[in-house]
């Protein structure tokens, strides 16, 4: 194992995390906070309990993972799209790594920073909220699993895109609807008993309230199948990059 | 002296079904600096990035002092370092930052003393906190060399270092070159610049429509392939050839004032004393002489005009 090159990929992409501070932490956790104000403190002071749970209490987990979603795709496939864009790629296809290598680095710095960026949300609604999180290591371990895989996806998007528009389109136009509608922000019991159906074809359902179960244990889903879920999901993201290296696609010729 | 490169049947087909290379075999030999010249689309780029493994080659074999770039992939290329043609580097990060990543990548332990050799064997210490978007196009090309050495490379791919190069700037790589042959690194060139070759490679190679067409001595190369010209500066002009002169190789220029003879150097009878016994037979006077052998320019135009 090249441990040499992971942590020189790692500490690159890193690098790039403390040069654009406002865009890679200060801009998500704003926003995030924005949602707190606006939706936990003003709308969600009138809003009726979910569950036991204050709507703004119960917003919490669902905001922390439409972040966490979001830049764990976006950092990911930036760090792998840029030296592609940029022609710098060269040098990674020409070293002595392998795949799990450059997989490491890559993914690992992307999950770091949306890791980091969960963190500081949470850290952020501790100050507007009033909150419990009753299974704290299931809650770092959801957490972890997800930036992981969101991060394995950011990556086969960073390949897949050969321009900045479609470098766009996924994170956009799928993960912020299939977040939005996956009970970041109610519950799915709350919806008719059709869309109940229709949602569960979403995988975001599934994290969403996994996650929600760690802090409160009330969920939309079995835990057990959250989980398995998320394993599945993961799984599906290591086959696409393990093709992707065994066929050089969008990397040789 | 022992290949450190060899490279068996190697073909490339790329998917639209365009053949870059056909069945190249090449043995590039250790310490040596190796031309790779051809026009543009030869095939050089894809060579190289063939035995880097950026190419997946359709077909036949490389290795590297023995290891094979597929099997044995981390042997092979941690020994080699490749410059680019293009300017490709992350303009955001500093100089030094960029060296370092290089190094790490290819499994090396941090060591600033190399990279401030390398830097300034570079003449770019004075900059190695940098941004790279501060610096002119000529630093970047020579970063780009820096970090192709940053991990201590045997050999290094140079493809086309000097183009869009100042010519001051182009001596100093070539010193640059030097030195790495001499500290015993395999140097693997390609370019447009005839003369670069001609100044710098040990062996020459053209590649033509995906095909080596020829792999030689650079000194041979020019022996076997030249041919020298006798000119004869004429003290008045003359209409024609003589037809007592018709059976030699001559050439009268435009203006009438100037005989051109070329000749075969390998053959044992160049004749030019018969050629200078018939001019003056034929009353032609001149008023000075000159002999000239053909560059390796005109040879590699003669060769790629062969095919």
């Amino acid at each position: 194992m090249n441990y040499r090159a992971i942590e020189a990929i790692y500490k690159y992409e890193m690098a790039r995390t403390w040069r654009t501070l406002a865009q890679s932490i200060v801009s998500p956790v704003l926003s995030t906070s924005l949602y707190f104000v606006v939706f936990g403190s003003a709308i969600g002071s009138r809003m009726s309990d979910i569950d036991g749970i204050s709507y703004s209490a119960f917003l919490v987990p669902g905001l922390m993972m439409l972040s966490l979603l979001t830049q764990s795709v976006s950092n990911a496939s930036f760090g792998i799209y840029f030296p592609r864009f940029i022609g710098t790629i060269f040098e990674l296809l020409s070293a002595p790594v392998s795949t799990l290598e450059i997989v490491l680095g890559y993914v690992g710095a992307a999950a770091s920073k949306s890791l980091i960026v969960g963190c500081i949300i949470l850290l952020t609604a501790s100050f507007f909220v009033d909150m419990q999180i009753m299974h704290p290591f299931l809650m770092l371990f959801f957490l972890l699993l997800t930036a992981l895989t969101f991060s394995m996806l950011g990556f086969i998007i960073g390949i897949w895109a050969d321009n900045f528009e479609k470098l766009q389109v996924v994170p956009l136009l799928i993960i912020t609807p299939l977040t939005f509608l996956g009970g970041s922000f109610y519950s799915i019991n709350m919806l008719p008993e059709f869309w109940q159906t229709v949602t569960l074809f979403n995988p975001v359902v599934y994290l969403i309230s996994g996650f929600r179960w760690s802090f409160y244990e009330i969920s939309d889903v079995d835990l057990w199948v959250s989980l398995g879920m998320t394993g599945l999901f993961l799984l599906i993201c290591l086959v696409g990059i393990y093709w992707i290296f065994k066929t050089g696609y969008r990397l040789k010729n | 002296m022992s290949a450190i490169i060899s490279i068996k049947n190697l073909s490339k087909t790329y998917e639209g079904g365009f053949q870059a290379l056909k069945d190249i075999n090449l043995d590039i030999n250790k310490g040596e600096i190796i031309a790779l010249l051809g026009p543009n689309g030869a095939g050089k780029t894809t060579l190289i990035s063939s035995i880097c493994g950026i190419v997946t080659p359709t077909e036949g074999s490389i290795t590297i002092d023995g290891f094979d770039i597929e099997k044995d992939y981390r042997e092979a290329r941690a020994m080699i370092g490749l410059v680019p043609q293009e300017l490709t580097i992350e303009t955001f990060e500093t100089v030094n930052n960029v060296l370092e990543f290089s190094r790490g990548l290819f499994g090396k332990k941090k060591d600033p003393a190399h990279i401030e050799k390398v830097l300034k064997s570079l003449s770019l210490w004075d900059k190695k906190d940098d941004r790279l978007m501060t610096l002119s196009g000529g630093m970047k090309r020579r970063v780009l060399i820096g970090k192709a050495l940053a991990h201590e490379p045997e050999i290094l791919f140079l493809d086309e270092p000097t183009a869009g190069v100042d010519v001051e700037l182009r001596k100093e790589m070539w010193e640059t070159i030097r030195e790495l042959k001499e500290s015993g690194v395999t140097v693997i060139l390609t370019t447009h610049y005839i003369d670069e070759a001609e100044k710098m490679a040990d062996r020459i190679g053209v590649i033509n429509q995906g095909q080596i067409i020829l792999v030689d001595e650079k000194k041979a190369l020019i022996q076997k392939m030249g041919e020298k010209n006798l000119m004869l500066h004429l003290c008045e002009k003359l209409a024609e050839i003589p037809a007592s002169l018709s059976n030699y190789n001559l050439q009268l220029n435009d203006d009438g004032m100037q005989l051109r003879y070329s000749y075969d150097v390998q053959q044992e009878d160049t004749g030019i004393t018969g050629l200078l016994e018939g001019i003056e037979a034929a009353n032609i006077n001149y008023r000075d002489l000159e002999t000239k052998q053909s560059s390796l320019e005109e040879i590699f135009v003669k060769l790629v005009q062969k095919q």
